[in-house]
Protein backbone atom coordinates (compact mmCIF):
# COMPACT_ATOMS: atom_id res chain seq x y z
CA UNK A 1 0.00 0.00 0.00
CA UNK A 2 1.64 3.44 -0.80
CA UNK A 3 1.53 6.16 1.60
CA UNK A 4 2.39 9.82 0.67
CA UNK A 5 5.75 9.43 1.90
CA UNK A 6 6.19 6.66 -1.12
CA UNK A 7 4.54 9.29 -3.47
CA UNK A 8 7.26 9.85 -5.99
CA UNK A 9 7.19 13.45 -7.94
CA UNK A 10 5.29 12.70 -10.66
CA UNK A 11 2.81 14.84 -12.60
CA UNK A 12 -0.57 14.78 -14.05
CA UNK A 13 0.62 14.42 -17.77
CA UNK A 14 1.94 10.91 -17.32
CA UNK A 15 -1.57 9.61 -16.36
CA UNK A 16 -3.63 7.57 -18.84
CA UNK A 17 -6.67 9.57 -20.30
CA UNK A 18 -9.34 8.86 -22.63
CA UNK A 19 -11.45 10.85 -24.92
CA UNK A 20 -14.54 9.20 -23.49
CA UNK A 21 -16.45 12.37 -21.97
CA UNK A 22 -17.89 12.01 -18.46
CA UNK A 23 -18.83 15.58 -18.18
CA UNK A 24 -19.82 17.61 -20.67
CA UNK A 25 -21.54 22.07 -19.71
CA UNK A 26 -22.43 23.76 -22.73
CA UNK A 27 -23.29 27.35 -21.99
CA UNK A 28 -23.59 27.97 -18.76
CA UNK A 29 -24.91 30.85 -16.48
CA UNK A 30 -25.82 32.00 -13.59
CA UNK A 31 -26.56 35.25 -11.50
CA UNK A 32 -26.69 36.70 -8.08
CA UNK A 33 -29.02 39.58 -8.46
CA UNK A 34 -27.39 41.84 -10.94
CA UNK A 35 -24.15 40.05 -11.04
CA UNK A 36 -23.59 37.86 -13.09
CA UNK A 37 -21.17 35.24 -12.34
CA UNK A 38 -20.65 32.33 -15.15
CA UNK A 39 -21.12 34.13 -18.39
CA UNK A 40 -20.83 31.46 -20.79
CA UNK A 41 -18.99 28.63 -19.84
CA UNK A 42 -18.65 25.81 -21.96
CA UNK A 43 -16.21 22.61 -20.91
CA UNK A 44 -15.56 19.09 -21.11
CA UNK A 45 -13.95 16.29 -18.98
CA UNK A 46 -12.65 13.07 -20.05
CA UNK A 47 -12.59 10.15 -18.51
CA UNK A 48 -9.20 9.82 -16.62
CA UNK A 49 -8.26 13.39 -16.93
CA UNK A 50 -7.27 15.86 -14.79
CA UNK A 51 -8.88 19.41 -16.02
CA UNK A 52 -7.73 22.36 -14.06
CA UNK A 53 -10.05 25.49 -13.41
CA UNK A 54 -7.63 28.55 -12.59
CA UNK A 55 -9.03 32.06 -12.65
CA UNK A 56 -9.23 35.12 -10.15
CA UNK A 57 -11.39 35.00 -6.94
CA UNK A 58 -15.30 35.96 -7.78
CA UNK A 59 -15.14 34.48 -11.38
CA UNK A 60 -17.13 31.64 -10.66
CA UNK A 61 -14.94 28.42 -10.37
CA UNK A 62 -16.41 27.27 -7.07
CA UNK A 63 -19.70 28.48 -8.04
CA UNK A 64 -19.43 26.43 -11.36
CA UNK A 65 -18.73 23.35 -9.64
CA UNK A 66 -21.50 23.78 -6.46
CA UNK A 67 -24.03 23.79 -10.40
CA UNK A 68 -22.23 20.37 -10.76
CA UNK A 69 -23.44 19.26 -8.04
CA UNK A 70 -26.41 20.07 -7.42
CA UNK A 71 -25.73 22.54 -4.48
CA UNK A 72 -26.63 25.32 -7.01
CA UNK A 73 -29.15 25.48 -9.61
CA UNK A 74 -27.62 27.27 -13.14
CA UNK A 75 -29.50 30.02 -14.48
CA UNK A 76 -29.32 28.77 -17.88
CA UNK A 77 -26.92 26.46 -20.08
CA UNK A 78 -27.06 22.29 -19.56
CA UNK A 79 -24.88 20.55 -17.09
CA UNK A 80 -24.32 16.55 -18.18
CA UNK A 81 -22.39 14.15 -15.65
CA UNK A 82 -22.60 10.48 -17.34
CA UNK A 83 -24.61 11.81 -19.83
CA UNK A 84 -27.43 12.49 -17.48
CA UNK A 85 -28.69 16.47 -16.94
CA UNK A 86 -27.90 17.54 -13.15
CA UNK A 87 -30.40 20.25 -13.70
CA UNK A 88 -33.73 17.88 -14.54
CA UNK A 89 -32.72 15.02 -12.05
CA UNK A 90 -34.53 14.64 -8.99
CA UNK A 91 -33.26 14.11 -5.76
CA UNK A 92 -33.33 10.64 -5.61
CA UNK A 93 -31.58 10.49 -9.45
CA UNK A 94 -29.38 13.24 -8.07
CA UNK A 95 -28.39 11.38 -5.18
CA UNK A 96 -27.36 8.16 -7.21
CA UNK A 97 -25.02 10.88 -9.29
CA UNK A 98 -23.51 12.31 -6.63
CA UNK A 99 -22.46 9.16 -5.06
CA UNK A 100 -20.17 8.57 -8.51
CA UNK A 101 -18.64 12.17 -7.73
CA UNK A 102 -15.88 13.23 -4.87
CA UNK A 103 -16.24 16.66 -3.52
CA UNK A 104 -13.33 18.36 -1.35
CA UNK A 105 -14.13 21.00 0.16
CA UNK A 106 -11.56 23.82 0.35
CA UNK A 107 -12.45 23.39 4.04
CA UNK A 108 -12.33 20.24 3.99
CA UNK A 109 -16.10 20.07 5.60
CA UNK A 110 -15.32 17.27 8.12
CA UNK A 111 -17.92 16.64 10.95
CA UNK A 112 -16.50 18.37 13.68
CA UNK A 113 -18.49 16.33 15.98
CA UNK A 114 -17.35 12.75 14.83
CA UNK A 115 -14.13 11.01 15.00
CA UNK A 116 -11.87 10.41 11.44
CA UNK A 117 -13.05 7.05 11.65
CA UNK A 118 -17.03 8.22 11.90
CA UNK A 119 -16.09 11.10 9.32
CA UNK A 120 -14.90 8.37 7.00
CA UNK A 121 -17.54 5.70 7.55
CA UNK A 122 -20.58 8.28 7.47
CA UNK A 123 -21.04 7.98 3.50
CA UNK A 124 -20.61 4.25 3.28
CA UNK A 125 -23.90 4.41 5.69
CA UNK A 126 -26.22 3.57 3.27
CA UNK A 127 -24.30 0.88 1.54
CA UNK A 128 -26.01 -2.36 2.65
CA UNK A 129 -24.06 -4.59 0.74
CA UNK A 130 -20.92 -4.06 3.19
CA UNK A 131 -20.91 -5.70 6.70
CA UNK A 132 -19.10 -3.29 9.89
CA UNK A 133 -15.96 -5.25 9.36
CA UNK A 134 -15.36 -4.72 5.35
CA UNK A 135 -16.14 -1.07 6.37
CA UNK A 136 -13.33 -0.56 8.56
CA UNK A 137 -10.81 -2.46 6.48
CA UNK A 138 -12.21 0.66 3.77
CA UNK A 139 -11.53 3.34 6.18
CA UNK A 140 -7.96 2.19 6.82
CA UNK A 141 -6.66 1.26 3.12
CA UNK A 142 -8.04 5.18 1.96
CA UNK A 143 -6.25 6.34 5.04
CA UNK A 144 -3.46 4.57 4.54
CA UNK A 145 -3.38 5.84 0.89
CA UNK A 146 -3.38 9.65 2.27
CA UNK A 147 -0.52 8.27 4.94
CA UNK A 148 -2.66 9.08 8.32
CA UNK A 149 -3.83 6.04 9.34
CA UNK A 150 -2.64 7.28 12.74
CA UNK A 151 -5.32 9.59 13.18
CA UNK A 152 -8.26 7.45 12.45
CA UNK A 153 -9.45 7.67 16.50
CA UNK A 154 -8.77 11.49 16.46
CA UNK A 155 -11.04 14.11 16.71
CA UNK A 156 -11.19 17.07 13.45
CA UNK A 157 -9.92 19.30 16.06
CA UNK A 158 -7.07 18.02 16.47
CA UNK A 159 -5.56 18.00 13.14
CA UNK A 160 -3.64 20.39 11.03
CA UNK A 161 -4.89 22.23 7.92
CA UNK A 162 -3.17 19.48 5.67
CA UNK A 163 -4.37 16.55 7.76
CA UNK A 164 -7.64 17.76 7.63
CA UNK A 165 -7.28 18.23 3.72
CA UNK A 166 -6.26 14.53 3.54
CA UNK A 167 -8.52 13.38 5.76
CA UNK A 168 -11.07 15.22 3.76
CA UNK A 169 -9.54 13.61 0.41
CA UNK A 170 -9.68 10.41 1.93
CA UNK A 171 -13.67 10.77 2.89
CA UNK A 172 -14.01 11.56 -0.89
CA UNK A 173 -12.12 8.75 -2.12
CA UNK A 174 -13.83 6.24 -0.20
CA UNK A 175 -17.24 5.98 -2.07
CA UNK A 176 -14.72 5.43 -5.12
CA UNK A 177 -16.13 7.96 -7.28
CA UNK A 178 -15.35 8.42 -10.59
CA UNK A 179 -15.26 12.10 -10.91
CA UNK A 180 -13.57 13.98 -8.00
CA UNK A 181 -13.92 17.96 -7.99
CA UNK A 182 -11.22 19.63 -5.80
CA UNK A 183 -12.03 22.94 -4.49
CA UNK A 184 -8.69 25.07 -3.97
CA UNK A 185 -7.21 22.08 -2.70
CA UNK A 186 -4.01 23.99 -1.60
CA UNK A 187 -5.42 26.87 -0.07
CA UNK A 188 -4.26 28.05 3.18
CA UNK A 189 -1.11 25.55 3.41
CA UNK A 190 2.55 25.88 3.56
CA UNK A 191 4.28 25.26 0.10
CA UNK A 192 5.68 22.10 0.86
CA UNK A 193 2.15 20.23 2.53
CA UNK A 194 0.57 21.83 -0.74
CA UNK A 195 3.18 19.92 -3.08
CA UNK A 196 2.35 17.17 -0.83
CA UNK A 197 -1.26 17.15 -1.36
CA UNK A 198 -0.75 18.09 -5.47
CA UNK A 199 1.37 14.79 -5.46
CA UNK A 200 -1.17 12.96 -3.14
CA UNK A 201 -3.85 13.98 -6.12
CA UNK A 202 -2.18 13.02 -9.21
CA UNK A 203 -1.14 9.59 -7.88
CA UNK A 204 -5.14 9.12 -6.75
CA UNK A 205 -5.78 9.78 -10.05
CA UNK A 206 -3.70 6.88 -11.57
CA UNK A 207 -4.47 4.34 -8.88
CA UNK A 208 -8.21 5.07 -8.74
CA UNK A 209 -8.24 5.84 -12.34
CA UNK A 210 -10.70 8.54 -11.65
CA UNK A 211 -11.27 12.52 -13.58
CA UNK A 212 -10.68 14.74 -11.58
CA UNK A 213 -11.80 18.74 -11.93
CA UNK A 214 -9.44 21.12 -9.92
CA UNK A 215 -10.25 24.68 -8.90
CA UNK A 216 -6.86 26.25 -7.93
CA UNK A 217 -5.28 29.42 -7.55
CA UNK A 218 -2.23 27.91 -6.96
CA UNK A 219 0.25 27.62 -10.56
CA UNK A 220 2.44 25.19 -8.66
CA UNK A 221 -0.45 22.56 -8.01
CA UNK A 222 -2.08 23.15 -11.61
CA UNK A 223 1.39 22.49 -13.52
CA UNK A 224 1.42 19.18 -11.37
CA UNK A 225 -1.98 17.87 -11.50
CA UNK A 226 -3.12 19.60 -14.25
CA UNK A 227 -3.46 17.11 -18.12
CA UNK A 228 -5.18 20.66 -19.29
CA UNK A 229 -6.31 24.08 -17.88
CA UNK A 230 -9.17 26.68 -18.48
CA UNK A 231 -8.68 29.84 -17.53
CA UNK A 232 -11.62 31.95 -16.35
CA UNK A 233 -12.08 34.99 -16.77
CA UNK A 234 -15.09 37.35 -15.53
CA UNK A 235 -17.45 34.53 -15.91
CA UNK A 236 -15.66 33.36 -19.53
CA UNK A 237 -14.11 30.91 -20.49
CA UNK A 238 -10.63 32.88 -21.73
CA UNK A 239 -7.90 30.16 -22.82
CA UNK A 240 -7.56 26.30 -22.83
CA UNK A 241 -4.47 24.35 -22.99
CA UNK A 242 -1.99 22.58 -21.60
CA UNK A 243 -0.12 24.36 -18.30
CA UNK A 244 2.96 24.81 -20.84
CA UNK A 245 0.86 26.29 -23.31
CA UNK A 246 -1.24 28.64 -21.31
CA UNK A 247 2.18 29.79 -19.79
CA UNK A 248 3.78 30.28 -22.94
CA UNK A 249 0.72 32.52 -24.21
CA UNK A 250 1.06 35.61 -25.66
CA UNK A 251 -2.45 36.67 -24.93
CA UNK A 252 -2.38 39.64 -21.89
CA UNK A 253 -5.47 38.46 -19.31
CA UNK A 254 -3.34 35.16 -19.55
CA UNK A 255 0.37 36.65 -19.36
CA UNK A 256 -1.22 38.44 -16.15
CA UNK A 257 -2.59 35.33 -14.41
CA UNK A 258 0.85 33.25 -15.23
CA UNK A 259 3.37 36.13 -13.68
CA UNK B 1 -35.12 20.81 -9.78
CA UNK B 2 -37.32 19.70 -7.27
CA UNK B 3 -38.88 22.24 -4.18
CA UNK B 4 -37.36 19.79 -2.12
CA UNK B 5 -33.77 20.91 -3.47
CA UNK B 6 -34.63 24.50 -4.12
CA UNK B 7 -34.74 24.73 0.45
CA UNK B 8 -30.76 23.33 -0.21
CA UNK B 9 -30.10 25.80 -2.68
CA UNK B 10 -28.67 28.51 -0.28
CA UNK B 11 -24.68 28.37 -0.31
CA UNK B 12 -23.53 31.72 0.06
CA UNK B 13 -23.60 33.24 -3.31
CA UNK B 14 -20.99 35.68 -3.72
CA UNK B 15 -21.44 39.78 -3.94
CA UNK B 16 -25.50 39.02 -3.54
CA UNK B 17 -26.88 42.51 -3.91
CA UNK B 18 -28.51 44.08 -0.55
CA UNK B 19 -30.97 45.82 -3.42
CA UNK B 20 -32.35 41.90 -3.82
CA UNK B 21 -33.15 41.12 -0.66
CA UNK B 22 -37.28 41.49 -0.22
CA UNK B 23 -38.09 43.57 3.07
CA UNK B 24 -40.95 44.33 5.37
CA UNK B 25 -44.28 42.05 4.77
CA UNK B 26 -43.07 40.21 1.31
CA UNK B 27 -39.73 39.29 3.61
CA UNK B 28 -42.22 37.61 6.41
CA UNK B 29 -44.87 36.12 4.18
CA UNK B 30 -41.55 34.35 2.19
CA UNK B 31 -40.20 32.99 5.74
CA UNK B 32 -43.60 31.76 6.35
CA UNK B 33 -43.86 30.27 3.15
CA UNK B 34 -40.69 29.06 3.69
CA UNK B 35 -40.86 27.97 7.15
CA UNK B 36 -44.18 25.87 6.12
CA UNK B 37 -42.44 23.90 3.33
CA UNK B 38 -39.65 22.85 5.41
CA UNK B 39 -42.27 22.05 8.30
CA UNK B 40 -43.75 19.68 5.09
CA UNK B 41 -40.83 18.66 4.29
CA UNK B 42 -40.24 17.11 7.47
CA UNK B 43 -43.27 15.48 7.84
CA UNK B 44 -42.57 13.91 4.45
CA UNK B 45 -39.05 12.63 5.04
CA UNK B 46 -40.25 11.67 9.41
CA UNK B 47 -42.65 8.56 7.76
CA UNK B 48 -40.12 7.48 5.08
CA UNK B 49 -37.39 4.96 5.37
CA UNK B 50 -34.44 5.10 6.67
CA UNK B 51 -35.06 6.00 10.01
CA UNK B 52 -32.25 7.79 12.09
CA UNK B 53 -32.90 5.60 15.17
CA UNK B 54 -29.56 6.65 16.56
CA UNK B 55 -29.39 9.69 15.85
CA UNK B 56 -32.82 10.09 17.24
CA UNK B 57 -31.42 8.67 20.97
CA UNK B 58 -28.67 10.86 20.82
CA UNK B 59 -30.37 14.00 20.07
CA UNK B 60 -32.91 13.13 23.00
CA UNK B 61 -30.41 12.44 25.27
CA UNK B 62 -28.60 15.42 24.46
CA UNK B 63 -32.02 17.75 24.81
CA UNK B 64 -33.61 15.78 28.25
CA UNK B 65 -29.86 15.85 29.55
CA UNK B 66 -29.06 19.28 29.21
CA UNK B 67 -31.92 20.90 29.88
CA UNK B 68 -33.07 18.36 32.94
CA UNK B 69 -31.07 20.72 36.08
CA UNK B 70 -32.23 23.95 34.68
CA UNK B 71 -35.89 22.37 34.46
CA UNK B 72 -35.51 20.80 37.70
CA UNK B 73 -34.08 24.14 39.40
CA UNK B 74 -36.27 26.45 37.98
CA UNK B 75 -39.75 24.22 38.42
CA UNK B 76 -39.03 23.73 41.82
CA UNK B 77 -38.34 27.59 42.24
CA UNK B 78 -41.49 28.06 40.72
CA UNK B 79 -43.37 25.75 42.91
CA UNK B 80 -42.30 27.38 46.49
CA UNK B 81 -42.31 31.10 45.52
CA UNK B 82 -45.92 30.56 43.67
CA UNK B 83 -47.11 28.80 46.87
CA UNK B 84 -45.34 30.90 49.46
CA UNK B 85 -46.83 34.32 47.70
CA UNK B 86 -50.19 32.65 47.25
CA UNK B 87 -50.24 31.52 50.61
CA UNK B 88 -51.01 34.97 52.80
CA UNK B 89 -53.82 36.20 50.42
CA UNK B 90 -55.62 33.02 50.60
CA UNK B 91 -55.30 33.07 54.31
CA UNK B 92 -57.00 36.44 54.74
CA UNK B 93 -60.43 34.36 52.93
CA UNK B 94 -59.37 31.32 55.54
CA UNK B 95 -58.58 29.35 52.19
CA UNK B 96 -56.02 28.51 52.51
CA UNK B 97 -57.20 24.52 52.45
CA UNK B 98 -57.33 25.14 48.57
CA UNK B 99 -53.64 26.13 48.16
CA UNK B 100 -52.21 22.70 46.75
CA UNK B 101 -55.42 22.79 44.71
CA UNK B 102 -55.06 26.07 43.41
CA UNK B 103 -50.94 25.68 42.66
CA UNK B 104 -51.44 22.08 41.10
CA UNK B 105 -54.02 23.58 38.58
CA UNK B 106 -51.95 26.74 38.02
CA UNK B 107 -48.61 24.64 37.28
CA UNK B 108 -50.40 21.81 35.42
CA UNK B 109 -52.16 23.54 33.09
CA UNK B 110 -50.26 26.76 32.62
CA UNK B 111 -46.85 27.48 34.19
CA UNK B 112 -45.22 24.72 34.44
CA UNK B 113 -45.51 23.83 30.52
CA UNK B 114 -45.25 27.51 29.43
CA UNK B 115 -42.00 27.94 31.50
CA UNK B 116 -40.18 24.26 30.01
CA UNK B 117 -40.65 25.26 26.58
CA UNK B 118 -39.31 28.33 27.43
CA UNK B 119 -36.69 27.53 29.04
CA UNK B 120 -36.35 24.77 26.18
CA UNK B 121 -36.28 27.86 23.46
CA UNK B 122 -33.50 29.07 25.38
CA UNK B 123 -30.97 26.11 25.81
CA UNK B 124 -32.21 23.98 23.00
CA UNK B 125 -33.50 26.29 20.46
CA UNK B 126 -30.12 28.23 20.66
CA UNK B 127 -28.03 25.23 20.60
CA UNK B 128 -29.32 23.85 17.41
CA UNK B 129 -29.58 26.87 15.84
CA UNK B 130 -25.87 27.86 16.27
CA UNK B 131 -24.68 24.36 15.84
CA UNK B 132 -27.01 23.89 12.21
CA UNK B 133 -25.85 27.00 11.04
CA UNK B 134 -22.11 26.22 12.18
CA UNK B 135 -22.49 23.43 10.35
CA UNK B 136 -23.78 25.82 7.03
CA UNK B 137 -20.90 27.85 7.33
CA UNK B 138 -18.13 25.30 7.18
CA UNK B 139 -20.06 23.05 4.36
CA UNK B 140 -20.75 19.83 6.57
CA UNK B 141 -24.02 19.94 5.18
CA UNK B 142 -23.27 20.94 1.63
CA UNK B 143 -20.52 18.24 2.12
CA UNK B 144 -23.29 15.37 3.06
CA UNK B 145 -25.80 16.54 0.46
CA UNK B 146 -22.86 16.09 -2.08
CA UNK B 147 -22.25 12.81 -0.61
CA UNK B 148 -25.93 11.95 -1.58
CA UNK B 149 -26.38 11.26 2.18
CA UNK B 150 -29.74 13.03 2.96
CA UNK B 151 -28.52 15.50 5.71
CA UNK B 152 -32.12 16.97 6.66
CA UNK B 153 -32.93 13.06 7.39
CA UNK B 154 -29.73 13.03 9.58
CA UNK B 155 -30.02 16.51 11.27
CA UNK B 156 -33.45 17.65 10.68
CA UNK B 157 -35.96 15.18 11.39
CA UNK B 158 -34.05 13.27 14.08
CA UNK B 159 -33.96 16.67 15.85
CA UNK B 160 -37.19 17.89 15.49
CA UNK B 161 -38.49 14.53 16.74
CA UNK B 162 -36.13 14.51 19.66
CA UNK B 163 -37.31 17.94 20.73
CA UNK B 164 -41.08 16.65 19.89
CA UNK B 165 -40.28 13.92 22.15
CA UNK B 166 -37.90 15.16 24.65
CA UNK B 167 -40.13 18.89 25.51
CA UNK B 168 -43.55 16.84 26.69
CA UNK B 169 -41.59 14.34 28.85
CA UNK B 170 -39.74 17.33 30.82
CA UNK B 171 -42.64 19.17 31.51
CA UNK B 172 -43.98 15.89 33.42
CA UNK B 173 -40.63 16.13 35.00
CA UNK B 174 -41.20 20.25 35.76
CA UNK B 175 -45.04 19.64 37.23
CA UNK B 176 -43.55 16.86 39.80
CA UNK B 177 -40.71 19.02 40.74
CA UNK B 178 -42.51 21.82 41.12
CA UNK B 179 -45.39 19.88 43.08
CA UNK B 180 -43.04 19.28 45.33
CA UNK B 181 -41.48 22.76 45.80
CA UNK B 182 -44.73 23.72 46.40
CA UNK B 183 -45.42 21.16 49.22
CA UNK B 184 -42.17 22.39 50.90
CA UNK B 185 -42.88 25.93 50.92
CA UNK B 186 -46.61 25.00 52.55
CA UNK B 187 -44.87 23.33 55.17
CA UNK B 188 -42.39 26.47 55.78
CA UNK B 189 -45.39 28.11 57.67
CA UNK B 190 -47.41 25.66 58.60
CA UNK B 191 -47.07 21.49 58.89
CA UNK B 192 -49.00 19.62 56.18
CA UNK B 193 -48.29 16.06 55.56
CA UNK B 194 -46.95 14.44 52.34
CA UNK B 195 -50.26 12.25 51.99
CA UNK B 196 -53.02 15.03 52.51
CA UNK B 197 -50.99 17.51 50.37
CA UNK B 198 -51.19 15.74 47.67
CA UNK B 199 -54.50 13.79 48.13
CA UNK B 200 -55.52 17.84 47.69
CA UNK B 201 -53.85 17.93 44.52
CA UNK B 202 -54.89 14.44 43.20
CA UNK B 203 -58.60 15.27 44.34
CA UNK B 204 -58.89 18.81 42.53
CA UNK B 205 -57.49 17.26 39.00
CA UNK B 206 -59.69 16.56 36.30
CA UNK B 207 -58.80 15.31 32.83
CA UNK B 208 -59.71 18.34 31.63
CA UNK B 209 -56.78 20.37 33.58
CA UNK B 210 -54.24 17.85 32.50
CA UNK B 211 -54.61 16.27 29.03
CA UNK B 212 -55.06 19.93 26.67
CA UNK B 213 -51.64 20.98 28.87
CA UNK B 214 -50.12 17.66 28.13
CA UNK B 215 -51.28 18.17 24.30
CA UNK B 216 -49.76 21.39 23.88
CA UNK B 217 -46.19 20.41 24.89
CA UNK B 218 -45.81 18.33 21.94
CA UNK B 219 -46.82 21.35 19.71
CA UNK B 220 -44.56 23.36 21.81
CA UNK B 221 -41.32 20.85 20.93
CA UNK B 222 -42.22 20.52 17.19
CA UNK B 223 -42.74 24.20 17.27
CA UNK B 224 -39.16 24.42 19.10
CA UNK B 225 -37.08 22.24 17.28
CA UNK B 226 -38.51 23.32 13.75
CA UNK B 227 -37.81 26.40 14.21
CA UNK B 228 -34.16 26.46 15.25
CA UNK B 229 -33.36 23.75 12.72
CA UNK B 230 -35.01 26.14 9.83
CA UNK B 231 -32.93 29.14 11.13
CA UNK B 232 -29.89 26.91 11.59
CA UNK B 233 -29.76 24.74 8.36
CA UNK B 234 -31.10 27.78 6.03
CA UNK B 235 -28.21 30.13 7.68
CA UNK B 236 -27.11 31.64 4.79
CA UNK B 237 -24.31 35.00 6.03
CA UNK B 238 -21.04 33.26 7.14
CA UNK B 239 -19.95 33.42 10.88
CA UNK B 240 -22.42 36.40 11.54
CA UNK B 241 -25.30 34.17 10.56
CA UNK B 242 -24.06 31.64 13.39
CA UNK B 243 -24.91 34.04 15.84
CA UNK B 244 -28.20 35.72 14.18
CA UNK B 245 -29.70 32.07 13.23
CA UNK B 246 -29.03 30.86 17.09
CA UNK B 247 -30.66 34.89 18.05
CA UNK B 248 -33.49 34.08 15.98
CA UNK B 249 -34.52 30.49 17.08
CA UNK B 250 -34.75 31.65 20.06
CA UNK B 251 -36.71 34.87 19.66
CA UNK B 252 -39.59 33.24 17.05
CA UNK B 253 -39.73 29.87 18.74
CA UNK B 254 -40.23 31.91 22.22
CA UNK B 255 -43.14 34.16 20.52
CA UNK B 256 -44.31 30.40 18.65
CA UNK B 257 -44.65 29.05 22.27
CA UNK B 258 -47.21 32.15 23.57
CA UNK B 259 -49.11 31.66 20.14
CA UNK B 260 -49.81 27.54 20.49
CA UNK B 261 -50.67 28.68 24.22
CA UNK B 262 -53.41 31.16 23.57
CA UNK B 263 -54.71 28.65 20.73
CA UNK B 264 -54.53 25.81 23.25
CA UNK B 265 -56.36 27.74 25.67
CA UNK B 266 -59.37 28.59 22.94
CA UNK B 267 -59.67 25.32 21.87
CA UNK B 268 -59.48 23.70 25.18
CA UNK B 269 -62.19 25.86 26.52
CA UNK B 270 -64.43 24.69 23.90
CA UNK B 271 -64.45 21.48 25.29
CA UNK B 272 -65.16 22.67 28.80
Amino acid sequence: MQTTTDIKPQTAADANTSEEEVVHIEHLKKSFGSHEVLKDVTLHLNKGENLIVMGKSGTGKSVLIKCMVGLMDPDAGSISIFGQSIPDLNEKELNEVRKKIGFLFQSAALYDSMTVRENLEFPLRDNKEMNGEEKTKMVEEVLNNVGLIDAIDKMPSELSGGMRKRIGLARTLIQRPDIILYDEPTTGLDPITSREISHLIVDIQKKYGSAALVITHDLDCARITGNRVILLNEGLVIAEGTYDELENSHDERVCDFFK
Amino acid sequence: MTADKAIDDNTSPPEAPEAAKPSGIRALLIEVASMTQFSGRFFKEAFLPPYEINEFLKQSYLIGNKSLPLVGITAFIMGLVFTMQSQPTLAKFGATSWLPAMVSVAMIREISPVITALICAGKVGSGIGAELASMRVTEQIDAMEVAGNRPFNYIVVSRISAAILMVPLLVIFADGIALIGSFIGVNLSGHTSFNVFFGHVFNKLDFIDVFPAFVKTFFFGFAIGMISCYKGYNSNEGTEGVGRAANSAVVLASLAIFIIDMIAVQVSNLFN
